[in-house]
Order: C-alpha cells, then structure tokens, then sequence
C-alpha cells in the first residue's frame, strides 16, 4: 500500500509512537508541537501546544490518558491524551532527553541533559492516576546523577525500580533508581553515542542503535548481546515488528552533512533486517532526510518512520508481508 | 658512635680503587714487525736506523731512532734483515701498516710490515684443518604455490583502512581468505606482472613478499619510495620517490644499498632476485629549466618485453637504450632523435616467445642455429611532432640493429598516441589533428600491421575526439570511445560528457579495419576487454551521477572454436555483438578483469571519493556475485597468473575434450550447490533454535511456570470488564396469508 505522509511538522522529528492499541500515533518535533494522528487515515486528531523549545521526547500510557513529554524549554510535561490540556509542568535545570513510562503506567522516568555545568540526571516521578491528573507532587521520588558518561535513551525493565539506560560513549547499562547504583553494565555494547533503544513486547530484551552504525538485541536481564546487525551507516533509531521476525533500523549521515551529499549517499532508507538470521531482507525508501525515529504498530500491522525532513511516513503492510516467508515456514518466537 | 668510627676504618675501597686505576698499556697493539730491511753490518747501523725513521715520518708516521729494535746475529756480525717499531698507539701503528706495507725501500728491498701481534697469532695458529660448518639447507617455499591450487582458483588483494587481506576466489563455499598479513605502514600494495611477488611500499623501501606462507622475499631500500614499476619478466624493479636520494652519514654500505654516488637521483634500478641496486638515474634533465615542472611520466623507464634492454626518452633530444643486467648504455651512445616526445616497445607476442626459445636452445645446442626461422627482433615505435617545415613522423625502429623499418609522415599533428596490441600483431597510432585553424580536433587511426612485408599503414579517419582505445588481446578487433560533446576538456562537477563507442575488425579480404557497431549516446568512458578477448565492458568511472557497467559478447552467435580457426562469413558482420547485461557500481573508480577473463571486479576507493567504498565481483554476464560496502577500503587488484605451462599439444587436446573435463565442473557444481544450501539451512535452524531456547529461558526467568504476564493493571482491568451482549432471539414466526 501507499505510504501515508504525514506532513504535520515544519521542522525535523525527534520521537514518534503508537499507543497500546496502535488507533493512535504521536509525534513530537523539533517545532515545539506534539501532534496525535489516526493511523489508519492519516488525519490529524491535534495538537498538545505549550512547549516553548524542541520537544526531545514523549510516551503515552497504556490507557492512552496520560501523554508525558519532554523538552528543550527544560520541562516534563503530563498532557491529557484526549483533551490536549496540560495537566501538570515540572522544571529543570537543563532540558529532558528522554521520558518513559513504567508498565504500570505508576511512574515515569526522564534524563535530564548535562549542560551548564549541571550533570545529567535520572529522575523518576509518581503519577497519580486518581482524580483529573492535575494533583501531582513536585519532587521526584527518585533523583540520582549516573557515573561517567551521561545518559541518553531510557526505560523501565520488568524488574521493579530498574532502569535499562544507554549512553553517550556506547555503554549499555542497568540502574537501581532507588539507589543510583550500576547494577550491570556492558561497556562496549556500542563504540559511539546509543541513539534508541526500544523493548519487546514482554520487555524481556531490547533493541539498541547507535551512531557507530550498530543495532544489538540485549537481553534486559543481564544485557547480555544476543544479536548484532551491521549496517553502513550510522543509526537514529531501531524498533522491533511484533508477529514477524524482523528489525527495523533506520539512520543516515548526519544532519549537518545532509546538504552536500546527494539522496542516494544519505542512505535514507529504512532498513529490514532478519532478528534471528541476522541478514538484511529489505528496504523501504522515501524519506530524504536521515530517519531519526521510527515505531512499529502494537499489532505489527503498520510501521512509522519520522525524518529530518520532518515528514512521517505511515506504512501499512500489504498481505503479502504477512504471507511472505522468506527463510521458509519455520516457527521463530516474538 | 664508636661502632661508625671503627666502620670508617674498615671500608672497602675496592671499587673505587678499581674504578680509577691506570691501566697500562701492555699490549703489543702498538707494535710492528718491519720486514725486508737490508741486512747490515755494525758500521751501517746509525744511517739505516735514521733513513728508516725518515721513510716513516714521510709518510706520517714519526718515529725516534729509541723506538726501533733490531735483532743482531753475533756470530756473523751482521742484522737479521728485521726489525720492532714501537709506535705510540694502536691508532699510529695502524696508519703506519697502511702507509709503509709494501713500501719500496731501495731497489732491491720491499718493507713488508706486519703487526706484531699478528705475527704471534699466525705462529699459533692451528695448523690442523678443520672442515667449515656448511650451513643447513632449507629449501625455499615454490613461489608459484598458488598455481597448484586443486580448484584452480584466483586470488585477490584488498587493501582497506591498515589491514591487507589476500583472498582465494572460487565457487561460494570456496571463497575464503588466503592470508590475512600484518604488514605496517605503508602506502599500498602491487602485484608483480607475473604475479609471483606482492610489493609493498614502505618509508624505508619496498618489500617484497610472496610464497605459501607470504614471507618476505627482498627488499630494496629506497626511502621515501612513491611508485615501482617490475620488469616484463620480474628480473628487475625500477622505483621512484619525489624526494632525492640522501645518503646519511654512517648509512650501510654494499651491494644493495644506495651509495654516495646515486646522491640526488630519484628513480633506482635494482635486481630482484640478488636485491642489488643496478643504477640510478635522475628524473630531471640537465638542460630543463629548474621553474618547468612537468608532469612526470612513469613508467619512466620501459622494457623490452624479454628484460634484455631497458629505455627512456629525454624529451626532444634521445632515447637512451641501457643493457641489463649491466645497464651499461647499448653501443655506448644514445638514439639521438630531434624532437621526439614519446616511444613504446613491441610487446612479444607468444609465438615471438617460443621462437626465442628455440633460438636459444638452438644456440645452446651448437651450430645447427640457422635453419628455423629466427626470431623477430625487439622493435620500438616512436614520434616526433612538427618542427621547422619538418613534418610529424612515426618511426618503427629495430634494435638492437636500429634499424628503420618503416616511417610515417604525419601531418597538423597536435598529439601521437601508440598502442600496441598485446602480441604485437598490430600498432595504432592515435593521432589527433586539428584544422588549418587551429580550433577544432579530429582524429585519425594509423594503423600498422607489423606482420606483414613492409608493414602496411591504414587510415581510419574519424570526425569526433577519441578518449580511449583499446586492442581486444589477441584479437584483430578493437574499441573506442569517442566524443562530439561540447563539455569535453572541461570537466566540471556533475557534467558527465556523452560519449559513442565503436567496434572495428580486420576484414582479411581487403585487409583493412571495417567498424562494426557503433553503441551511440552512451556515457561510457572506459574500455576494459577480457584478457581471453571476445567479451568486454563499458564503463563509466570516475563520475558522480552515472556508473553503469555493460557487458558485451562479441562473438555472441558462432563458438568460440570457429572464432580461432575459421573466417567469419560476410552476411555476419557485426551481428555476433550482443550486449550480456548491464549492472550499476555507484562512484566506481577501478574495472578489472580477473586473470581466466571470467570475474570482473569493480572498486571504489577511498583515495578518489569517501562515497560507498568497496568492491564487487561480476561474472562475465553481468551478474553479481559479491558485493562488500566498506568504509575506508583502498585497493582492489587481482593476482596476475603467468603465461600457460601447457605446451600447444596439450593445449590442443584440452579443447578438444573440453566436454569431458566441463562435465567433471558441471558436477562439482552441481554437488556444491547442494552443499551450499544444505549448510545454510543447518545454520539457519540452529539459530532459530538457539534464539526460541533463549526465549523460553528469558520468559521463564521473569514470570515463573505460568507464561507472560500483563502487568498488574491488565489484570485489573480484565477483572472490571463488563461484557454486554445483544441478543437476537426470534420468538415466534407468524405467516399470514391474505386473500382478497
């Protein structure tokens, strides 16, 4: 089928994703505006205005009620899903990075970005899910600075209170917020900045990008390596299909380079890769701008991919994706 | 305090006094043995001692009438006929051997001057002879190992980033790495044209490895060195560095190395097998004025295709022919030529080189030499442009006879180029030629046929500029690629010139090259022929928008067989090009032919553009067989095979039973291919396997026997879902008839 553009931003997208049932995508970007899209048509349902810088970040809850986001204007911002109002603000020093909710939806984790002379920092809040949302407290429950390389991707394991982080020099690592201690960490999970990290399904493993043109599987346990794809260029983002056994990655040259190579160089495409074979199966072209996100439906029925350019792009697979058995029937595990 | 002071008294001093002793010279270094001196008596004694002491002090040396001893024989009264100098050091004693050995006395008397020291050692010495240790033999690897491969495969290079990698190329599942070296720094790699040596370029020098096991083989210390070119037959290695050679004080000297002699030279001819440096030479001509700098040409020295001769030109002036291996210049004086801008020998073909065999076997046999035919002599080709009313001339020249054998005036030449094909069959003269104005350039093909009596010229004359040409090898046919573009000759970013390539054939009935098809409006700009003839690729290198590859067949409608023996029929003509397939290598900057003219390998390196680097392999239809992406990757060269070992007979008979030996391949491909997707799919399965048993263990782990949880809120969830269900229920169906 026809890819649906998206044409909602004026400037370069940072973060997309699906809700729980995949009816729903947002989309934030560097324009300050969060917008919240229906999948199947493509038509814009609104916006979440407030924002006064580049929005880094966003997550929905399961129920699809609470919107967190994160911004350059150094606030964490709780959103009502369905009415687009702010409901709560809190501010920081520096900008946020990066949001998550628990599975719970109890909490949200956010980074905070290193910067004038403040450190990054993990903080985790409790949302009060009771009554409109509004009543939330200031402090966080959990505050602590990382050691050593800041942090730049974050989310909640299955296991309580432990964060799954990676960061700038490439390290994948576990945190105890309660503590801020380094439960487990893998140094050389990657050899440049981790650019995403997105978890399956039953976050029991997660899937990494990094600028060193790496994505990995690791096990959310112990971080072991369970899979590594090798690409050509270096990666923004990497999600996982559920259903099929794919990956898919998606990157380019770096923004600042963009003007002076031609289309075909970018390497703008979005990439398929097998999970298990750990062999490329495809490409999807259209974007031309490096892919700085991409999601893929709850459901596996449709993917995402938001560029520099500042299109999204909402792909829904044909039949024949889903009849398709490259590698013959064999039965993989999501 | 007592027990110190007793300590003080007892201190050894051992060491020091060790440390700061006199030694004394009691050596006998200084000493000499003077032998030959007249044989005196009593009354001479004072003016020999004072003659002697002035010899000496001629010579430098100065010596007192005290320090000499000489020994007398009391019974006849008179001296032995030597005598002990007594020098003041070892250093004196060794200048005064140096100076006074040999000296000539008198007429009749010789000084023989010997250490004294030595005089004692010879005395002691063992007269017993003891039998000198020979040095184990180990014999050296077979440098052509490589041809003995079961499979008959090739092998590749490739130069990425620092690493070096030699690798075999053969059917999938034989392709594997050959040799991964740890060679350190240098600037790239090159196989010899034999392909028995691989060079590399270090600061120190080249090296040459080669061998099973790539151990180092030679090395040639030419710092700084920048090109190397080997010879035809790998007997010698000519090398270049844009910096003159320096030798440093205290730098090794022999054989091997570069001596005060070769200082501000920069090309060196050596010998690969001795290592020893032949001569140097330098790139700069006297007469050249220091401000031109031009363009340098290498090779700057050219071989004769059999090695026995090696030659460059001095612009306008000479070809300097020099014999090998005492590069000595041939008959002592050069080719003096005005004007002459460039030459090029003629490459021996293969029936040139089983002549010269016999030649040197008849030789070697005695007399009988006479009755073969002999074998054709080297032969160069050069050009010399307009001068003075003087018109343009191609001249083939004989050598060593130097002879002309054939001239050719030319006319508003602006530029010659000379190609030869490869056996030396044919020689074309490209030439460009501009109008009477001046504005506009053309070109013609002067083409000699140099096996014929008096070597007969053709013209083929053409209106638009011709960018490349190229012989098939070993065939009659050949290639170009010509332009009517306006943007030709200034190239800009983006422009990419249209370009129309050509085919031409001997027609042996009229003996001249008739065109046989002409591909318009390509953007091709390379020509690369198989080794083997009849296939070709057009390329377009070197250009950012466009890098098609077309594979053309050239006799696509007759076997190969009837090509070699047969004529091709008239109605025919040109109708066996057909084109194989075209493939696209985006930014491609090299096109080579694999030795058996089956593979073709593209490459782009990061020397010319950082886009895409990498290299792929084609087969000879266009069909991709590998493709690897890699950033920072350099070189891509196959390794060059030597000429075939089988004799005609069996050459022969390998083609007539080509089906018998195409069915054991057919069958090995057969087998392989089974293998390979046998193999692929154990794989496959085990990592399905391995990834499914993680899985399971993973889920275990986190949720315990019962399988994946939702999370507590789901589970509330399900709890408050309230289900409501719309029933249909038809109750009872009533009918009723109307009657009117």
């Amino acid at each position: 089928m026809r890819p649906i553009l998206l044409q909602g931003h004026e400037r370069s997208l940072t973060q997309i994703k699906f809700n729980a049932e995949g009816d729903l995508l947002f989309s934030c970007s560097k324009d300050h505006v969060i917008n919240v899209w229906y999948t199947h048509n493509g038509e814009r349902l609104g916006t979440y205005d407030g924002n006064n810088g580049t929005v880094w970040t966003v997550d929905v809850d399961s129920e699809s009620r609470f919107l967190v986001s994160g911004a350059a204007d150094n606030t964490l911002r709780l959103w009502s899903v369905a009415t687009g109002k702010c409901l709560y603000m809190w501010e920081f020093p520096t900008a946020v990075k990066r949001v998550a909710f628990n599975e719970d939806d109890t909490k949200v984790v956010c980074i905070t970005e290193q910067r004038m002379g403040h450190q990054c920092a993990i903080r985790v809040f409790n949302i009060n899910r009771e009554g409109d949302g509004t009543d939330q407290s200031e402090e966080p429950l959990y505050f602590f600075n990382p050691i050593g390389s800041k942090a730049t991707v974050c989310a909640f394991t299955l296991t309580p209170n432990v964060v799954i982080t990676g960061h700038e020099s490439g390290k994948v690592a576990l945190f105890n917020v309660k503590t801020g201690e380094e439960i487990e960490n893998n140094e050389r999970a990657h050899s440049d900045v981790v650019t995403d990290l997105q978890l399956s399904k039953d976050r029991t493993y997660c899937v990494t990008s990094s600028k060193d043109k790496i994505a990995r599987i690791h096990d959310t346990k112990n971080l072991m390596i369970i899979k590594t794809y090798t690409t050509e260029t270096p990666l923004n983002s990497a999600a996982l299909t559920p259903t099929k056994p794919y990956v898919l990655l998606g990157g380019g040259q770096d923004a600042m380079k963009v003007t002076t190579t031609s289309l075909r160089q970018g390497k703008f495409e979005t990439r398929f890769w097998h999970k298990v074979y750990e062999e490329e199966v495809g490409r999807v072209k259209g974007h031309f701008g490096p892919i700085n996100t991409i999601a893929v439906h709850p459901a596996g029925t449709c993917y995402a991919s938001g560029g520099e350019d500042g299109f999204i792009r909402v792909h829904h697979f044909d039949d024949s994706y889903f009849k398709a058995q490259p590698y013959g029937a064999v039965d993989i595990e999501d | 305090m007592a027990t110190t002071a007793t300590t003080v008294d007892d201190i050894d001093y051992s060491d020091i006094e060790d440390k700061y002793q006199v030694h004394y010279d009691d050596s006998f270094d200084n000493m000499l043995v003077v032998d030959g001196i007249p044989v005196i008596d009593k009354s001479k004694l004072e003016k020999l001692v004072s003659r002697i002491c002035k010899e000496f002090s001629r010579k430098g040396v100065s010596i007192k009438p005290d320090d000499i001893y000489m020994p007398w024989n009391d019974a006849a009264g008179k001296s032995q006929g030597f005598m002990f100098v007594e020098l003041n050091n070892a250093d004196d004693a060794n200048v005064a051997l140096a100076a006074m050995h040999n000296h000539p006395f008198d007429a009749k008397h010789t000084l023989k001057v010997n250490r004294f020291t030595d005089i004692e050692r010879y005395e002691k010495m063992d007269e017993t002879y003891v039998e000198p240790e020979t040095e184990e033999y180990t014999p050296r690897e077979h440098l052509r190992a490589w041809l003995a491969d079961p499979q008959g495969r090739d092998q590749y290079v490739t130069y990425r980033g620092e690493d070096v990698e030699i690798w075999w190329h053969g059917r999938p599942s034989q392709s594997e790495l050959a040799m991964k070296p740890d060679w350190k720094d240098f600037l790239y790699v090159a196989w010899s044209p034999l392909g028995t040596y691989i060079a590399t370029l270090h600061r120190q020098g080249v090296r040459l490895w080669g061998g099973p096991s790539w151990k180092p083989q030679q090395r040639f210390a030419h710092p700084l060195v920048k090109l190397i070119d080997f010879s035809p037959c790998e007997q010698y290695l000519v090398t270049w560095s844009n910096e003159a050679i320096v030798v440093p004080e205290g730098a090794p000297q022999g054989p091997q190395y570069l001596s005060p002699d070769d200082e501000g030279n920069n090309i060196a001819v050596w010998d690969i097998k001795s290592g020893d440096l032949l001569r140097t030479f330098s790139t700069y001509n006297e007469n050249d004025p220091p401000s031109a700098k031009k363009q340098m040409q290498w090779p700057a020295l050219k071989w004769s295709p059999d090695d026995k001769f090696v030659a460059r030109v001095t612009p306008g002036q000479m070809i300097s022919v020099h014999e090998l291996p005492s590069m000595y210049l041939h008959g002592k004086k050069s080719l003096k030529i005005e004007g002459v801008v460039d030459f090029e020998w003629c490459p021996q073909g293969d029936k040139d080189r089983e002549d010269a065999e016999k030649d040197a076997l008849a030789s070697a046999n005695g007399a009988a030499a006479k009755t073969g035919k002999k074998a054709r002599e080297n032969m160069l080709v050069y050009w010399t442009p307009e001068v003075a009313n003087q018109p343009a001339r191609v001249t083939l020249l004989g050598f060593p006879s130097r002879a002309i054998l054939r001239q050719k005036n030319l006319f508003n030449v602006t530029e010659c180029k000379l190609y030869w094909q490869n056996q030396g069959d044919f020689l074309c003269v490209k030439v460009d030629r501009h109008t009477k104005t001046k504005k506009s350039i053309f070109c013609n093909l002067e083409i000699f046929r140099v096996r014929e009596k008096d070597y007969p010229v053709e013209v083929v004359e053409l209106k638009d500029t011709v960018t490349d040409f190229s012989w098939e090898p070993k065939g009659e046919r050949f290639a170009i690629v010509s332009s009517n573009d306006p943007n030709l000759g200034n190239p800009g970013p983006g422009i990419t010139i249209k370009t129309d390539v050509s085919f031409y054939q001997l027609e042996h009935g009229k003996n001249d090259f008739k065109l046989l098809r002409t591909l318009p409006s390509r953007t091709s700009n390379a020509i690369r022929w198989s080794p083997r003839g009849r296939h070709v690729v057009l390329a377009t290198v070197g250009s950012s928008s466009k890098s098609e590859l077309e594979f053309w067949d050239l006799d696509f409608n007759n076997e190969d067989a009837n090509r070699r023996e047969g004529q091709v029929s008239k109605e025919e003509w040109g109708s066996g090009i057909q084109l194989l397939g075209t493939a696209d290598h985006y930014a491609l900057t090299d096109v080579e032919w694999d030795p058996s003219g089956r593979y073709l390998a593209t490459s782009a390196s990061s020397w010319t553009h950082t886009l895409e680097n990498g290299y792929a392999i084609w087969d000879f239809r266009g069909q991709e067989i590998t493709k690897q992406i890699q950033d920072r990757f350099k070189q891509f060269i196959w390794r060059p095979r030597p000429r075939t070992l089988l004799t005609k007979d069996q050459q022969r008979h390998v083609r007539k039973n080509l089906k018998e030996y195409s069915r054991t391949f057919d069958e090995d491909d057969a087998a392989e291919e089974s293998n390979v997707s046998a193999e692929l799919i154990a794989l496959r399965k085990r990592l399905v396997d391995e990834w499914n048993a993680w899985r399971v263990r993973s889920r275990a782990e986190f949720f315990g026997e019962g399988g994946p949880r939702n999370g507590k809120r789901a589970e509330a969830k399900a709890e408050k879902e309230e289900i409501e269900v719309w029933i249909d229920e038809v109750i009872d169906q009533i009918e009723e008839e109307i009657v009117e």
